[in-house]
């Protein structure tokens, strides 16, 4: 019985086969097949005679381009300047870029005037600006202005709207039709129309503002910027809310929404239809009536319902579990909503049509949210169920990517602003979409320091460069006598010793001359001598003589092996944007004084890899004199040994990565006076005999004598403060060592790339 | 609801076939649906043929001159003006084009007519032999419909790549008569050369309402952003002239100009720049004297020097792109074929697909006021960096400028990325050359996160039937603080996993999963049972590994968490001899892959080696019985770019005596057979992603001189 089903099911199936295989061709022409009438696709014809066409326009034409036009090059663009309005504006026309010719990028800031409170969110934005590395005192040297005038909040029903802001600017001698004036705003307009009007005539200054719409937009002249709250942080900002990463997303919902739905009124239109994609599971899109005095004078069937069924989800949760969130227009374009969901990692889903998104010029949108139609609001969810699980975890961390980059504290805010409009200035010197949307983001990116991806520590592996083979060992000299110290000699021996040394670089930080050349011991890699200043930073300033990629810096009484040096060097060939060191120290939280502490007792976490003796690239150099703002340079100069913290500090805040610590062969600093003193003691400088190697037991700090706890409580108290500047302690631990791979095992010498580091 | 993407298999590939009772039920819908196919099948084959075989529209042998004319009445409509406000949604009908699996717009292509005036003279070419192609590609590309009624877009066949080969009263109103102009919704009209004389406005001044404009030209005033596509201007020399690409480096000029319409303003100073900067400057002019029959457009001369153009090109670092009368110039086209780096002095001009184009890594943009300073603004920029543009320069030809085909397949896809925005190319698959995208990686775990530690991780052990082995691994591996579950993959079908009371107590979740066919692949499965970002993969017989050094590995592979962090290291190296690639298993000075018979590794590397192998690779080790930790490491190299961390001096794992070629690896056969699979995984990844490194985590006091009871991981064996 069985089997003769199954010969009867074999029959009926190759039957069927042939039949398919020779009738195929008809079969798939059947109607029932295709849908619609069997016929072929008329495609566009192969005209017979098509290679006797004749060319859209002859080469002679393309070549010369028409009749030369009647206005000179240089007419044209004095007529441009004169004829155009405000509403045309572009950097061309209406920006003075000559002003910014001198003295560079620099920005100025209205005075303050009495009388004239601005809200906590302008100070904060004026406070960026004067924090900021472009800021100037002096309006002769600036190339952009800020108006001291609140212009955020621009509807005349707030309490926040400035009035006569027109008679007021009338009367700055700097204000010159606007031009070169940055303007921010955060609200225009009001009920009901919400127009991008400001109420007062901008004449020629650039507006960055919230809820740009796409018309009223001036590309390459105006910027977007996202709406914050009035507790949006100054500095640091909190991280963004991505802990885990999975594929697929383990998240509760799918979708979610929950606000305000407007009942009449602009923007009304999405808000009302957004019910309609809930579907209780995973989807879930709330909506409630009940806002301002009066809306239960609109209220409608459903408002009832849904203000119970609102009131069942909280916002917060919804936010953490779910995998999109809708971001819908409110009355204006843009909303609060955007951030909140990019710093939870919930992939926005925009319903905002004809919003210019924040900074759109540099940021490409699509790696991180989904830019929906309002009009195509029922389509959203098959559209977000569509996407590929590895694409949405892609979404997720660029979302925390972006928000850390540019939009977690209103610094970041405002100093993008700042760079898309430098950018600007010289087309030839700006970051390309590329730098602006990779780790680690265009802040951190100088084009100053160059254009080319491979100059930076950040991209090898996505453009498959490497970093240069050779490194250029940096000493920094500080012995007080004319000559040269033992350790230094012998440190310039080991390091020459290094098949990977290119060249060797000393900065002489001492008021006395530097020994003649003859002095110097002969290496078989050049010498070149720098005479430095006595500031402390200068340890880090871009020198020209730095070739490399790689700096091995260097404090003149480090004592290190040839074969140290070479299995460090190889190590940071594989972590190219860390530094890589040997001494290192680590930092804690101190819960009972409330503050960091600070540590160079041998522990099992480091968090700080000390510049005396450290792998980094070079780039760091350029970031650390030219990114980091003056006034924390000036505080690093202030306090002794500081400056190997902030720069440790500042690979951390960039990369978001611990140090890497590698094999020491023995204790670097050998006890003996080190950090001496050259001339007379400059303020600041620590007294000899200090920075002593962390003995293993090493005594409390408070017993290390005074000198030892002076040093020490400055290295604290540094730490403190670079963390407040920063606005959150950068610094990362790690709890790992890189060794040889053969260290320290029983198998023979002989074996061993780097027999000599297991020496005692 | 349908979707393009594939659906996974979320549950794992332990299914066991519940079949039995429902045996009957499944036969006879077979049967009905087999009958059925029959009998549909039969009739058709056997049915009177009444359509005839339409495939004469394909080979079609017509003539342009027979297409039908169409008389234009002097009072017939004209459209509205292009409307400057125009924004896709405001003026694009976006329902017309429908949610569809693939997300492709669809493109209809009118038929071509003649348009003629009341007095029957004709009101244009009827099209030109470059928008002959331009439609040709369309009408191949996925994007065609013939069906008007399912169309998205709208291409009329009225050509006016050139707005003065047409007469603009009568094309507007050839355009306006079109059977669903419908105001312009929806219709793509391509414009190369816009404007005319005098003043040569930036976009086509054809009266064309709410038409989407590709134009090649638009100055920042005229070009809707977001509504509009910028294209090039086509340059017929594409197809004429073949130059080889040629490898990027300095060139005998460092600046060329060859532009022959030069305004007088411009060309003085450029030669006050020759004049500055002596022989590396040269600046071209059309040639005066040329004997007959040579193409004045392919020479240009310097002084009485004759030059074969465009091959000049090809003998500058940079070449300058100025504006004419217009702000798009085919010569931009020549200059990117030629590798040139063009230097772009044309205010507002939007450059060609600048909506997804980074022109920044092919051009350099000057502004004019600051052409004096062209030489050292040039001069500041690295050679390393002049090479990449280069290469740039000329894949952007290659992929966007070479044909009309290219020209309006880019259009179109950008079209079709705005209406489909979550099904957009990316940044990288337009700008990154091949050459790029082939040796550049995206890592998918890019973001520099450090997973919390409270997460713990899931320990994988895969077994058949050593149950006395699993259970003292299980037992040593729960002692480990951060094991937050541990799941056994039971690959023995013939016998059953041990009853539930003979198992280790341990003190967190114990999961078996029993899997349908005895494949090595199963280890990797992205089982929903691991919860846990961090996946220990361990092998039923590794009990030597201490609770210090797994919490520790865990430890490492937290500040790691996209690489393979494990302890059995190995090394692949280059077999000069015979010239392939060899497996080595020696304790060597180096590491470039750790067993997978214990390693930390992400979950997403489950995902990936489960649904993204390359080639036939999980069907090969599957078939082979071996190899899968070697393609793991494969995988997650060719992924990240990244090499693997070796974790503590462990070096045996069975037993204290066995050497480090224990057990299964310890014969001669296994060793060859390893080296085949590296042979074989290299060709077929393409290239060797296995990253050679010489470090080895070990905690930050290993082997210090500090008392043990204070380290955090004291417990770490020598061996």
């Amino acid at each position: 019985m069985q089997t003769r089903k199954k010969y009867i099911f074999l029959t009926f199936l190759a039957s069927w086969l042939l039949l398919f295989f020779f009738g195929g061709d008809q079969l798939r022409r059947f109607a029932f097949f295709s849908g619609r009438k069997a016929e072929a696709r008329r495609n566009w014809p192969r005209w017979k005679d098509r290679s006797l066409l004749k060319s859209f326009a002859d080469p002679e034409e393309l070549q010369r381009d028409g009749d030369p036009p009647l206005l000179s090059p240089r007419e044209r663009r004095a007529a441009r300047l004169s004829v155009s309005r405000s509403s045309r504006c572009r950097m061309e026309t209406c920006f003075d870029f000559s002003r910014c010719e001198r003295h560079g990028f620099k920005v100025f800031t209205y005075p303050q005037e009495r009388g004239q409170p601005v809200s906590e969110t302008y100070g904060k934005i004026l406070s960026s600006i004067e924090r900021s590395r472009y800021h100037t005192l002096k309006p002769e040297e600036a190339c952009l202005f800020i108006l001291s005038i609140d212009t955020l909040d621009r509807d005349h029903l707030s309490g926040q709207y400035v009035r006569d802001v027109d008679e007021k600017i009338r009367g700055f001698p700097l204000w010159n039709g606007g031009r070169n004036h940055l303007i921010f705003n955060l609200y225009s307009g009001t009920w009901p129309s919400y127009t991008g009007e400001l109420g007062f005539d901008t004449g020629q200054a650039m507006l960055a503002k919230a809820s740009f719409d796409t018309l009223s937009f001036r590309p390459g002249f105006d910027i977007s910027i996202p709406l914050f709250s009035k507790e949006h942080p100054q500095r640091g900002g909190d991280r963004g809310w991505l802990r885990q990463r999975s594929v697929p997303p383990k998240k509760q919902y799918l979708l979610v929404f929950k606000g305000k739905r407007y009942l009449t009124g602009i923007g009304s239109g999405t808000r009302n239809a957004l019910h309609h994609i809930h579907n209780g599971q995973d989807i879930i899109s709330l909506t409630t009536c009940k806002h301002g005095k009066d809306w239960e004078k609109h209220k409608d069937t459903r408002c009832d319902k849904d203000n119970v069924d609102y009131e069942r989800f909280d916002y917060q949760e919804l936010l953490h579990n779910s995998t999109f969130c809708i971001v819908p227009r409110g009355r204006r374009l843009g909303s609060f909503r955007f951030l909140e969901a990019l710093q939870a990692a919930c992939i926005p889903v925009l319903l905002s049509d004809g919003w210019e998104l924040p900074f759109a010029e540099a940021i490409d949108w699509g790696k991180a949210a989904v830019v929906g139609s309002e009009r195509l609001l029922l389509q959203i969810p098959s559209a977000v169920r569509c996407i590929h699980p590895e694409r949405l975890l892609a979404f997720q961390q660029h979302t925390q990517f972006l928000w850390d980059a540019y939009f977690s504290s209103v610094d970041k805010i405002v100093h993008t602003t700042l760079e898309i409009i430098k950018d600007r200035l010289s087309p030839h010197r700006s970051r390309s979409r590329l730098l602006w949307n990779t780790l680690p983001g265009g802040l951190l990116v100088l084009p100053d320091f160059s254009t080319h991806l491979g100059d930076f520590p950040f991209y090898y592996l996505q453009h498959g460069y490497s970093p240069s083979k050779k490194f250029t060992a940096f000493i920094r000299a500080v012995s007080q006598a004319g000559s040269l110290s033992q350790p230094i000699l012998r440190l310039i021996q080991a390091v020459s010793g290094s098949q990977y040394c290119a060249q060797i670089v000393v900065l002489w930080s001492c008021e006395k001359p530097p020994p003649p050349s003859g002095k110097w011991p002969q290496s078989p890699v050049p010498l070149t001598i720098i005479q430095g200043r006595r500031k402390l930073s200068h340890r880090f300033f871009p020198f020209e003589a730095i070739q490399t990629d790689a700096v091995l810096s260097l404090d003149e009484d480090t004592s290190l092996s040839t074969s140290e040096v070479d299995f460090a060097f190889s190590v940071w060939r594989s972590f190219p944007e860390r530094i890589v060191g040997f001494p290192t120290q680590s930092h804690f939280w101190d819960p009972e004084q409330g503050r960091w502490g600070y540590t160079s007792k041998w522990t099992n976490e480091l968090s700080i890899v000390l510049t005396a003796a450290a792998f980094y690239h070079r780039y760091y150099h350029s970031l650390f004199t030219e990114y980091l703002p003056a006034g924390l340079r000036e505080l690093v100069d202030g306090l002794a040994a500081c400056e190997d913290i902030l720069m440790n500090v500042l690979v951390a805040a960039v990369t978001k990565l611990p140090p890497i610590k590698v094999t020491q062969r023995k204790q670097h600093k050998e006890g003996v006076a080190q950090q001496a003193e050259c001339g007379d003691g400059a303020a600041g400088t620590p007294p000899p005999g200090q920075r002593s190697p962390p003995a293993p037991h090493s005594a409390p700090a408070k017993a290390e004598g005074t000198n030892g706890s002076r040093r020490f409580s400055q290295r604290q108290d540094c730490l403190n403060q670079l963390a407040d500047w920063f606005g959150y302690m950068p610094l990362v631990s790690s709890q790992l060592r890189l060794d040889p791979v053969l260290f320290k095992d029983q198998v023979s010498v002989l074996r061993k790339k780097y027999p000599s580091l297991e020496k005692p | 609801i349908m979707c393009a993407s594939a659906k996974y298999n979320t549950r794992g590939p332990a299914l066991i076939p519940r079949m039995k009772t429902k045996h009957r039920i499944y036969y006879i819908t077979l049967f009905s649906i087999v009958l059925l196919g029959l009998i549909a099948t039969g009739m058709f084959q056997f049915w009177p043929h009444s359509i005839e075989s339409s495939s004469d529209w394909t080979v079609e042998k017509r003539s342009v001159h027979d297409v039908p004319a169409v008389k234009l009445p002097a009072d017939s409509p004209i459209p509205e003006r292009g409307d400057l406000s125009c924004r896709m949604h405001t003026c694009f009908d976006v329902y017309r084009c429908g949610f569809n699996p693939k997300n492709k717009i669809k493109v209809y292509i009118y038929s071509l007519k003649k348009y003629v005036d009341e007095y029957g003279t004709l009101v244009s070419n009827t099209i030109s032999r470059e928008y002959n192609e331009l439609l040709t590609a369309i009408s191949d590309s996925e994007f065609y419909t013939d069906d008007v009624n399912r169309a998205c877009l709208f291409v009329p066949s009225i050509d006016v790549l050139n707005q003065n080969a047409l007469r603009i009263k009568e094309t507007a109103q050839a355009l306006a008569q079109l059977s669903r102009w419908d105001r312009g919704t929806n219709h793509l009209l391509f414009n190369m050369l816009p404007g005319g004389p005098p003043d040569y406005n930036t976009a086509l001044d054809v009266p064309r309402d709410r038409a989407l404009l590709a134009g090649g030209g638009f100055s920042t005033w005229t070009y809707r952003q977001g509504y509009d596509v910028s294209i090039p201007v086509y340059s017929p020399l594409s197809g004429e002239v073949d130059l080889p690409e040629r490898g990027p480096g300095p060139r005998r000029y460092f600046i060329l100009s060859s532009q022959m319409a030069l305004h007088p303003e411009y060309r003085l100073e450029l030669e006050a720049l020759q004049a500055e900067n002596g022989e590396s400057v040269l600046i071209l002019d059309k040639c005066t004297n040329l004997s007959d029959g040579v193409p004045a457009v392919r020479k240009r001369c310097y002084k009485n020097q004759v030059f074969d153009y465009p091959q000049v090109l090809q003998e500058s670092t940079f070449c300058v792109v100025l504006r004419g009368a217009r702000l798009g110039q085919a010569v931009l086209s020549d200059v990117l074929q030629a590798g040139c780096v063009p230097v772009i002095i044309a205010d507002s001009y939007i450059l060609p697909f600048s909506e997804v184009l980074d022109w920044k890594r092919a051009s350099v943009v000057i502004p004019e006021e600051k052409m004096p300073e062209i030489y050292n603004i040039l001069q500041s920029i690295p050679q390393r960096q002049i090479e990449e543009m280069q290469r740039q320069a000329r894949w952007f030809w290659e992929a966007y400028f070479q044909s009309m085909k290219a020209i309006a397949l880019a259009t179109l896809q950008i079209i079709n990325d705005r209406i489909y925005p979550y099904a957009a190319i990316s940044y990288e698959e337009w700008n990154d050359p091949p050459a790029v995208k082939w040796s550049s990686v995206s890592n998918p775990l890019f973001l520099p996160l450090i997973p919390p530690q409270s997460q713990g991780f899931t320990a994988v052990v895969l077994t058949y039937d050593r149950v006395e082995s699993l259970f003292r691994v299980i037992t040593e591996v729960s002692k480990v603080p951060s094991l937050s579950k541990l799941l056994v993959v039971w690959n023995n079908q013939n016998k059953n996993p041990p009853e539930d009371s003979l198992w280790p107590k341990i003190r967190v979740p114990l999961k078996v999963v029993r899997t349908a066919e005895n494949k090595l692949s199963n280890r990797f499965f992205p089982y929903d049972e691991i919860e846990t970002e961090a996946v220990l993969a361990i092998d039923d017989d590794i009990i030597m590994l201490t609770s210090d050094e797994l919490q520790f590995g865990y430890e490492v592979w937290r500040e790691f968490p996209d690489r393979l962090v494990g302890y059995p290291g190995r090394l692949h190296l280059w077999d000069h001899e015979m010239n392939k690639w060899k497996y080595e298993s020696e304790w060597t000075n180096e590491v470039s892959m750790v067993l997978t018979g214990a390693a930390f590794y992400h979950k997403y590397f489950n995902y990936l080696y489960t649904y993204k192998m390359p080639g036939d690779i999980k069907n090969w080790v599957d078939a082979h019985m071996n190899c899968e930790d070697i393609a793991m490491n494969f995988l997650v190299a060719n992924v990240t770019g990244k090499s693997v961390i070796k974790v503590t001096p462990r070096k045996k794992f069975k037993c204290p005596e066995c050497t480090a070629i224990d057990g299964l690896s310890l014969d001669q056969t296994h060793m060859v057979e390893r080296s085949e699979c590296i042979n074989k995984f290299a060709s077929v990844f393409g290239t060797m992603p296995l990253k050679v490194v010489e470090h080895r985590a070990d905690p930050v006091l290993y082997k210090d001189d500090f008392p043990e009871k204070l380290k955090s991981f004291p417990n770490i064996g020598s061996l």
